[in-house]
């Protein structure tokens, strides 16, 4: 037997058919679905007169687009409402689940997909947004895909995917103190930059990749996307099992002692080959922001942006990026002033994420000219940090905890930052307008969100953390 | 279910030079609260387009009136970031038929193949070249047939070929549909099911 990549073996035993000179046929073993991307999906099934071939294998959650207050009255906005309650009457028709606004199990679709316990190893889950690769941490390959595929998985259960190359990327060493996985992800993307891995899925291995919580590893794989990645996975371990053990144990999964045989034999073969390999060290990583206008353009919180020479052919769009953002090339923007935070997202909306801006912001009180913005991921995350009491010490430090939704990471409710304004947020995208109309967006860790809340400014953790 | 068919586009170029174009920029998030796959192009590169008071941008290549055309030629990386469907749906609805880049966003070009977007990839120095003819002679016609794979810039004859997947060739040449496909193949999905709870 040739050594295989763990990857293979996930998408070669889910292979249906391998069409001569075209894509797979990929069999799908879990779909997510949310409003936004869904609606043209079941027009199309309705126009064809078919119905959808597995209904229990595709779960659906109310996410990009509702509010995070008062959810419990009526959405205000009428295109929202229209577009949640049309995802509800195609559940209502088609026999799906779906776990509309206020349902206990609600969230962002890639923080509950795990906390079902739906996300598991060596399966193939999609849903039609990018960050899907987050269910990758539990080594599974997950990639998003556009409303005709979603029509196609509907449909057939199945998707035609041309198969990826393979990439791997190996961060070995400790950590700094006050550096998360999200500065990690964010590092290896400078690095690569925002195209560099196009057309490839990744498997992140190495000592610092392993030490990392399965909430951690989420937040890596989410960003897989950002490089370009088809996707990214984690082989599964103890961490993964341990993980997934607490959450079956509450699910209770009848066959879970036998899948927990099967994955064992999840993992890249010895001498297996990957078209490309990347080698980085964690102990080099320093807390990141992002200075511009896309996920590539971070750098160490203290550093220098680049001179505008250094671009070579892309210069234009890097002055045009850097003149967006009001920075200057060769500017330090440390201690630059801030006007929003937000804490929130598919990347960084865990438990883990609000316990440690809790933990952080203990004790100290928020800068008076910042507006936060602190959207737990799912209900489930929400009612864990009330139980935990993160409310209140978010409550004296004068920070409000919201309900679950994504929130201001794409803005399309009413959380926008306005025209100008500097947001430090623990999202996923710094797009131009991602946060709104004119937006100034500064991608980072919780923990740097943190830090910049209480000081007003944009601020290493790691400055705070020693005081 | 037959969907648009592509043959033989000949057309001018509208250009747009900028690397990284992503899909918030080509459809904006607030405008992704449509059920229906119309409409879209009204608000493609809106940001772009209008200004903050919804005055036209004279600056912008859709607003000026000499560059017109059905292909937009775009500097590398183009349409990358999320994966909304609406970006493609928003560019053929304004009129676009093929998209000529250096390099392509991976969901992006599934998209753009998946509703008769052509994405064509021609090299990296070309690319520039035909830019910096279209910026200079904004009635530069190019020539794009899909079966022979050719791309041909009209002025000059010089012509060069583009790869595409032989399966989506041939969906878009004939306005096949994967989901057609797909569902002419059911029983090989009902056996593989079988075959693997047979495994487990």
């Amino acid at each position: 037997m040739t050594p295989a990549t763990l990857f293979d073996k996930i998408w070669d035993s889910h292979v249906v058919r391998s069409i001569e000179g075209g894509p797979d046929v990929l069999y799908i073993d879990r779909h997510f679905i949310h409003e936004v991307t869904s609606p043209q999906a079941f027009d199309g099934l309705r126009t064809r007169g078919i119905t959808v071939f597995r209904p229990g294998k595709t779960t659906a959650t109310a996410d990009h687009n509702i509010p995070t207050k008062e959810q419990e009255l009526p959405i205000k906005d009428e295109l929202s409402l229209k577009q949640v309650e049309t995802l509800n009457h195609n559940c209502s028709e088609f026999g799906i689940e779906y776990f509309g606004i206020n349902h206990p199990k609600n969230g962002i679709v890639h923080v509950v997909g795990p906390e079902l316990g739906y996300t598991l190893p060596g399966t193939t889950i999609v849903c039609g947004d990018s960050h899907t690769s987050t269910h990758g941490a539990f080594g599974a390959i997950a990639f998003g895909i556009g409303t005709s595929e979603v029509e196609m998985v509907l449909a057939s259960q199945c998707v035609l995917q041309p198969k990826p190359k393979k990439l791997k990327i190996t961060v070995n060493g400790s950590l700094q103190k006050g550096v998360t996985a999200k500065d990690i992800i964010l590092y290896i993307i400078s690095k690569i930059s925002a195209g560099g891995a196009t057309g490839y899925f990744v498997e992140y291995c190495g000592t610092a990749i392993e030490a990392l919580s399965m909430e951690g590893r989420m937040t890596i794989c989410n960003m897989s996307i950002e490089m370009g990645a088809r996707g990214g996975l984690i082989a599964p371990d103890l961490t993964t099992y341990e993980y997934l053990n607490r959450i079956h144990s509450v699910e209770s999964r009848p066959d879970f002692k036998s899948l927990l045989l099967r994955w064992r034999s999840l993992k890249s073969d010895e001498g297996c080959v990957f078209d490309r390999e990347l080698v980085f060290d964690a102990s080099k990583i320093r807390p990141m922001i992002t200075f511009g206008t896309n996920p590539g353009m971070g750098m160490a919180i203290d550093d220098t942006i680049p001179g505008a020479e250094s671009q070579g052919e892309g210069k234009a769009s890097f002055l045009k990026s850097i003149d967006y953002m009001g920075f200057k090339p060769g500017e330090k923007i440390l201690g630059h002033p801030i006007d929003y935070v937000f804490l929130g997202s598919c990347t960084n909306g865990r438990i883990e994420d609000l316990r440690a801006f809790s933990q952080f912001v203990k004790g100290r009180k928020k800068a008076p000219g910042v507006t936060a913005l602190i959207v737990p991921g799912s209900k489930r995350v929400e009612q864990q940090a009330i139980r935990e009491g993160l409310d209140k010490v978010l409550k004296d430090a004068g920070f409000e905890l919201r309900q679950p939704g994504c929130s201001s990471c794409l803005a399309m409710n009413e959380d926008k930052i306005p025209a100008g304004k500097y947001a430090v947020s623990t999202s996923n995208r710094n797009f131009e307008g991602r946060q709104g109309p004119g937006s100034r967006t500064l991608l980072a860790s919780p923990l740097t969100a943190a830090a910049s809340a209480i000081t007003g400014k944009i601020t290493d953790p790691a400055d705070l953390l020693n005081n | 279910m037959l969907k648009v068919k592509f043959n033989i586009l000949e057309s001018t170029c509208v250009p747009l030079p900028l690397e990284n174009t992503d899909t918030d920029q080509i459809i904006p998030a607030r405008f992704l609260s449509a059920t229906s796959r119309e409409g879209f192009g009204e608000n493609l590169f809106r940001d772009w387009r209008y200004d903050k008071t919804g005055n036209k941008n004279e600056e912008f290549v859709l607003n000026n009136p000499k560059f017109r055309g059905e292909i937009l030629v775009a500097g590398k990386n183009f349409g990358c970031g999320s994966s909304r469907e609406h970006a493609v749906w928003a560019i053929a609805d304004y009129g676009f038929r093929a998209v000529v880049s250096s390099f392509f966003a991976d969901i992006f070009r599934n998209n753009s193949l998946n509703n008769g977007l052509l994405p064509v990839v021609v090299p990296e120095e070309f690319l520039k070249r035909l830019l910096a003819m279209i910026r200079e002679f904004p009635d530069t016609k190019v020539r794009i047939d899909l079966e022979k794979q050719d791309l041909i810039l009209l002025p000059t004859g010089e012509s060069l070929k583009f790869e595409i997947n032989p399966y989506k060739k041939e969906c878009l040449l004939k306005g096949l549909d994967d989901i057609d496909y797909l569902l002419n193949i059911k029983e090989m999905i009902t056996a593989y099911e079988f075959r693997n709870s047979l495994r487990q």
